[in-house]
């Protein structure tokens, strides 16, 4: 089950000729693919693109209708494979995950795909996830379009360009018999807009056709010879033939005067950016009339030599605006330039910064800088000779803390960072790896477990070079969505293979939870589509894994830590895996609490556990928050001039997972924390012992107060 | 609008593009907002375009939602994707730091910016974990806040919309509306709020607050809520209403029979008469102590802290003895297992939980109380020379952590842990005889000599020790590595002893051992006064 729904907006996907759709980005992508005959469709999850496989899960049915398949593949590589089936058939497969670092695990099959070259349209829809708000690395898919040799579009971020470059894409495709991907930048997946639409059309040839009329072409399989006259194909056919396509169905556009001295070619995704400066700057209007030419480059590689040579005709200055390095683009432009003999000047990343996401204010300062030098009199009078001071806004960047992202509330891979800790407590800080996962916030306080992240199910693999042993084990963490992506081979495997004698911790939380929480096949859930249940400690003895603890409650924090201890050490010899099992909190809320809701209105007995501290007994030492960092255990501050630092407290949103209680037992911290259950909809014997209870209790109270003196209306 | 624009805008229409940023942290609702916003602005006849980042950083990170709007025309607008610093009319913080880094990142300039926050905190993982206090300063952000924008709306809307049974996306929507930043009628706010239909009777009241927060007067800085501390984690019980009115309202004041009061009575009298500086601290600490044994030991405090009112001096405003008055009496009412038992076990507790926990008419509550004994509290239980024996022989303590050091959970609605706490809670007579006091009586003389000592000499050097006390705190291991801390602060004053800066050095000693659980902090700081000593 999915984090976010998307059934309601699915029905939209059935408008036909002269609706208008109105909506995110990701669904006018899917949207684009049923409009445009797809055939299948697949993709691996991950931000920016992850409610694009949501979208495509919930449209399921509809997609089945129209004869369209829909994979969830098991990782980018497996979606990437996918595409084979448009190198014979004439069928249009669609593609989705994130760039690069799904680009990078899809790179084996992207190369291959490339060398076969596509009979059917293959586009590859990745999310660049670039810029604030990535959780990645800053690097730019670009470079495997150009080693490869597959064709990038980067249309301009407004649902018409974007769903219209879907068409481009698989019609580029076939006519240059080659993959091409589409790029959509981390905002631009989720921009709202709207987009007038056409009627769904089903796919010409089917999947279940084709496979009942098998093919073959043995020069189409990546072995010499064929695969040097696939290099030669490359660069004498298809790259002639896409840049052919590109000039004449206009897929790049031009804005703006045609005969000015200066002009400025863009990333089609960094448009929308670049007409913001030139707004500021007064040169260009509401709707993007511009004072300045653009060469608006939806289509970022091939990159077409004649229509920028025709751009550059009568210019004297011309700016690239080109997010990411390196500048793949403006080397090749000034290449072009350069051959040609121009004596143009050509700006860049010199006016423009070579790292970091082009912000509003970076591009105002680009554009600012290269006109100062090109065109200085169509600067505004203010830029040229600013007279208005800036105002003086305090600083308060030693107040503001940062906040980087953390753990749920009620998150069950919580108590097993806290049962590391407590290990790292009694036996010294070990040799760490992370790996990709929510599990990976460990490594930020108050944890700080684990070092290193190598990329997806590769957590175990990352600690290979210590696989030989050493005084102290190492350990890993794997998550079951890496687990399943690639960790049961190339980390599990590679050690059971390579005798490693180390210690494995899979946080397993039933979902791809990171992602958005898609299934994957470890998940409890029941899917009518996929197959679920299958339990990973099957999977670890089938690989040859001899030791396995399986914990089915992680909030047992003092289980966790015994385990860990027990992995560390054992005197067993070989790979020790602990697959600590507990769902996650967010998906475990979206589905309990409405049942919930519901069996309370119905009259059924409920128990609603949530957690507080009593304040007149917390010191306020936060020891426990340091083992914590839940949400809903924040601090308070005491109206009480004894106390000098603020008490620890917890919220409303607690939802009552435990772990306060289990850390405060295994960590023997302080009796403060009580878990309070309250029953909705008490039997009668119930509450008539309850009412008994009180009485007697009561009555103790009332004798003991009426011998002593006691506080009341104290602070809290 | 006061101040002039930094760019020139030649086409009048580009001015009418409303530029419009969400900072929230993951998980606040801040995507519900922006659907409520789009939704208004399309009714009313404006094109609209939304962005966000989802992912990770929506898990309780900081996060941004972006939203442009212009009128309805013929052709499209190009709108950005992403709030530019300098050019945003309205920046909505769904907490109070949040608006801090809203000011920070350039989102809220005077000459355009209205800014819309809630005050409320959900503090950062850094600002909890620390030992001491690591709160960010809020005063510095609202005051930042009155600077940077150009008009200011700051109210606790999380604490609005928890009131009206809604969550804060409710609250800042009614903000919005209240705050006239959007041209659109009231109506069609809540028209939109009725098409989400979700929750709408709730979102609405919420909506209400927000709007009526946002209307009358601008900043609730100065208001009714001043000189109250500022509300800290997500929905506070003030806020929420949660707390049992009863506990909080009052002032606090000791109650029992007639025969204890008189005594009471003496005492408060004793302490009352005390200078004023001192007066405000010696009476709640001697509530304090005398909630937490009886008079006799109220008057042992009051002799205490007299004894040092007579060493002080009206010239150094009571400093010392204020000081004193307040870490004896932490010092004397120390954490043991009968205190606890105590209060977990006393009336108002189970009322105050009650309403903390919403529980109504007709449901039941249930207790349940987290406890690890280990042998050191047991045997610290055990009557002074017993215990001293028994604390100093390894077998016998590891023979007692063996029956007794396991987590147990006492279910303190049920009888049977409640009868047991009640019984241990009412040890106090048996109490002045047990190890445990007897460590700690030794403990606080040993304190108050070390911090006297060089009074003669060095006043604030003498002040800056009593306030030592303050690194004990905790139980068990933390209260163990507490008692280190300060072994290590106090001793450092002979390093000290002597030198001009003495007390500014042992302040900054004490600051930096409350910096982190580990004490390299600590240990920094000791190392510079090594250093230079």
């Amino acid at each position: 089950m999915a984090e976010r729904s998307f059934k309601a907006e699915v029905e939209h996907l059935r408008k036909g000729d002269g609706d208008v759709f109105t909506g995110e980005g990701i669904l006018a992508i899917t949207k684009a693919l049923l409009e445009n005959g797809v055939g299948y469709v697949g993709g691996y999850q991950g931000a920016p693109i992850s409610h694009l496989m949501d979208v495509l899960a919930d449209a399921e049915e509809l997609m089945a209708e129209l004869g369209v398949r829909f994979e969830a593949n098991a990782s980018e590589a497996a979606a990437a494979a996918m595409l084979a089936a448009s190198v014979h058939y004439p069928i249009r497969g669609a593609v989705t995950f994130k760039g690069p670092v799904g680009v990078n695990v899809a790179s084996d099959a992207l190369a291959n795909l490339c060398s076969s070259g596509v009979n059917g349209g293959a586009l590859v829809i990745v999310g660049e996830d670039y810029g604030e708000g990535s959780s990645i690395m800053q690097e730019r898919s670009h470079a495997f379009a150009m080693k490869s040799q597959f064709w990038m579009l980067d249309p301009r971020p407004n649902l018409p360009s974007i769903t219209k470059a879907v068409k481009d894409g698989f019609e580029l495709s076939e006519a240059s018999n080659t993959p091409v991907m589409l790029m959509v930048r981390i905002r631009s997946c989720h921009v709202t807009g709207s987009f007038a639409t056409k009627d769904n059309v089903p796919p010409p040839l089917t999947v279940k056709e084709a496979i009942a009329n098998p093919q073959s072409d043995f020069n189409r399989v990546v072995l010499p010879p064929m695969s040097y006259l696939h290099e030669q194909d490359k660069i004498k056919k298809r790259w002639p033939a896409a840049e052919k396509f590109i000039m004449e169905n206009g897929l790049n556009e031009q804005f703006g005067p045609k005969d000015a001295k200066i002009g400025i070619v863009v990333q089609g995704g960094m448009y929308n950016g670049l007409i913001r400066a030139l707004q500021r700057l007064g040169l260009a209007d509401l709707f993007g009339r511009t004072e300045i030419p653009i060469y608006c480059l939806n289509v970022t590689y091939p990159l077409v030599r004649d229509e920028f040579d025709a751009f550059c005709e009568g210019k004297d200055h011309v700016l690239v605006v080109e997010e990411g390095q390196p500048e793949h683009i403006e080397q090749h432009l000034g290449s072009f330039l350069y051959k040609a003999g121009r004596r143009l000047k050509l700006y860049g990343k010199d006016v423009l910064p070579m790292a970091g996401e082009y912000t509003g204010q970076v591009m105002l300062d680009g554009i600012t800088a290269f006109l100062k030098s090109a065109a200085p009199d169509m600067l505004p009078g203010q830029v040229r000779a600013p007279n208005a001071e800036e105002p003086k806004i305090p600083d308060l960047s030693k107040t503001v803390p940062i906040r980087p992202p953390g753990f749920c509330t009620g998150c069950p891979e919580r108590p097993i960072f806290a049962g590391m800790k407590l290990v790292e407590q009694e036996l010294g800080k070990h040799q760490i790896t992370g790996d990709i996962g929510c599990h990976l916030f460990g490594s930020l306080p108050p944890f700080e477990i684990g070092g290193a992240t190598m990329g997806y199910g590769l957590g175990p693999a990352s600690n290979a070079a210590f696989d030989g042993g050493g005084e102290r084990r190492a350990i890993s963490m794997l998550g079951d969505g890496g687990f399943w992506h690639n960790g049961l081979s190339s980390s599990i495997g590679n050690m059971v293979f390579n005798k490693s004698d180390n210690v494995v911790v899979i946080v397993d939380n039933y979902y791809s939870a990171a992602t958005g929480g898609q299934d994957v096949l470890s998940s409890r859930a029941q899917n009518d589509t996929k197959s679920t249940n299958n339990p990973i400690s099957a999977a670890l003895k089938g690989v040859g894994v001899e030791w396995i603890r399986q914990i089915d409650h992680t909030y047992d924090v003092g289980k966790v830590r015994d385990t860990v201890r027990e992995a560390l050490t054992t005197d067993f010899k070989g790979p020790k895996v602990i697959v600590a099992s507990s769902e996650c909190m967010l998906n475990k809320q979206r589905r309990e609490k409405p049942l919930r809701n519901k069996a309370i209105k119905e009259g059924r007995r409920v128990d609603i556990p949530r957690f507080g501290v009593d304040s007149d007994i917390c010191t306020g030492d936060h020891a426990c928050i340091r083992l914590s960092g839940c949400p809903s255990l924040s601090l308070k501050r005491l109206d009480d001039p004894l106390r000098d630092d603020p008490i620890a407290h917890i919220d409303q949103t607690c939802v009552g997972c435990g772990n306060c209680g289990e850390v405060a037992d295994a960590a023997v911290l302080c009796p403060s924390f009580y878990r309070a259950d309250v029953v909705h909809n008490p039997g009668g014997f119930e509450r008539w012992r309850a009412n008994m209870r009180n009485r007697v209790i009561s009555w103790l109270q009332t004798r003991r107060d009426s011998k002593r003196l006691r506080l009341t209306g104290a602070p809290t | 609008m006061n101040m002039p624009l930094q760019q020139k805008t030649p086409d009048a229409k580009i001015g009418e593009i409303i530029k419009l940023a969400v900072m929230a942290v993951g998980g606040q609702g801040g995507g519900v907002l922006t659907n409520w916003i789009e939704a208004l602005a399309r009714s009313q006849g404006y094109v609209c375009q939304a962005t966000s980042v989802a992912g990770v950083a929506q898990r309780t990170g900081a996060t941004i939602y972006y939203i442009e709007m212009a009128k309805k025309a013929d052709l499209e607008p190009v709108f950005a994707l992403a709030p530019a610093g300098g050019d945003v009319d309205v920046l909505i913080a769904a907490e109070m730091i949040e608006v801090g880094r809203a000011i920070m990142r350039g989102f809220v300039t005077p000459d355009r910016t209205t800014l819309i926050g809630s005050t409320h905190r959900a503090l950062a993982v850094s600002e909890k974990m620390t030992p001491g206090d690591g709160i960010a300063d809020a005063d510095e952000v609202r005051a930042a806040a009155e600077v940077a924008s150009q008009k200011l709306v700051l109210a606790d809307m999380d604490g609005l919309a928890v009131a009206q049974g809604s969550v804060i996306s409710s609250s800042l929507f009614g903000a919005l509306a209240g705050s006239g930043a959007l041209p659109f009628p009231r109506s069609a706010f809540e028209d939109a709020i009725r098409a989400s239909g979700k929750g709408v009777e709730a979102s609405l009241r919420a909506f209400a607050a927000g709007y009526d927060a946002a209307q009358l007067g601008v900043d609730t800085g100065d208001g009714p809520e001043e000189g109250k501390a500022p509300e800290l984690s997500g929905p506070q019980p003030k806020a929420g209403g949660l707390t049992a009115p009863e506990e909080t309202e009052r002032a606090p004041a000791l109650t029992g029979p007639d025969r204890e009061m008189d005594r009471w009575t003496e005492l408060l009298g004793r302490a009352e008469a005390l200078p004023d500086p001192v007066r405000e601290i010696a009476v709640p600490g001697l509530m304090k102590v005398v909630d937490f044994q009886d008079c006799t030991y109220g008057e042992a405090y009051l002799d205490r802290v007299e004894e040092i009112v007579e060493k002080d001096t009206a010239e150094r405003d009571w400093l010392l003895a204020a000081t004193a008055a307040k870490y004896i009496a932490n010092a004397m009412a120390y954490d043991d297992i009968i205190r606890v038992a105590d209060l977990k076990t006393r009336a108002p507790r189970m009322a105050r939980i009650q309403t903390e926990m919403g529980a109504k008419e007709g449901q039941l509550m249930e207790l349940t109380e987290f406890f690890h004994p280990r042998s050191e509290e047991i045997v610290s239980l055990l009557p002074a020379r017993l215990g001293a024996r028994w604390e100093a022989n390894p077998r016998r303590m590891a023979q007692i952590d063996r029956w007794f050091n396991k987590g147990r959970r006492l279910r303190t609605h049920s009888l049977r842990s409640f009868l047991l706490l009640h019984f241990l809670g009412g040890l106090k007579g048996y109490r002045v005889k047990t190890r445990r006091h007897e460590v700690e009586m030794a403990h606080l003389e040993q304190w108050l000599k070390d911090s006297l000592e060089p009074l003669s000499e060095d006043y604030a050097l003498s002040v800056e020790l009593l306030k030592n006390r303050r690194l004990i705190k905790g139980y068990s291991d933390t209260h163990a590595r507490g008692l280190t801390k300060f072994a290590t602060v106090m001793n450092a004053a002979k390093l000290l002893r002597g030198r001009e800066d003495a007390a500014e050095w042992m302040n900054r000693i004490r600051e930096a051992a409350l910096q982190d659980a580990e004490g390299k902090a600590l240990e920094g700081a000791i190392q510079t006064v090594r250093s230079f000593a």
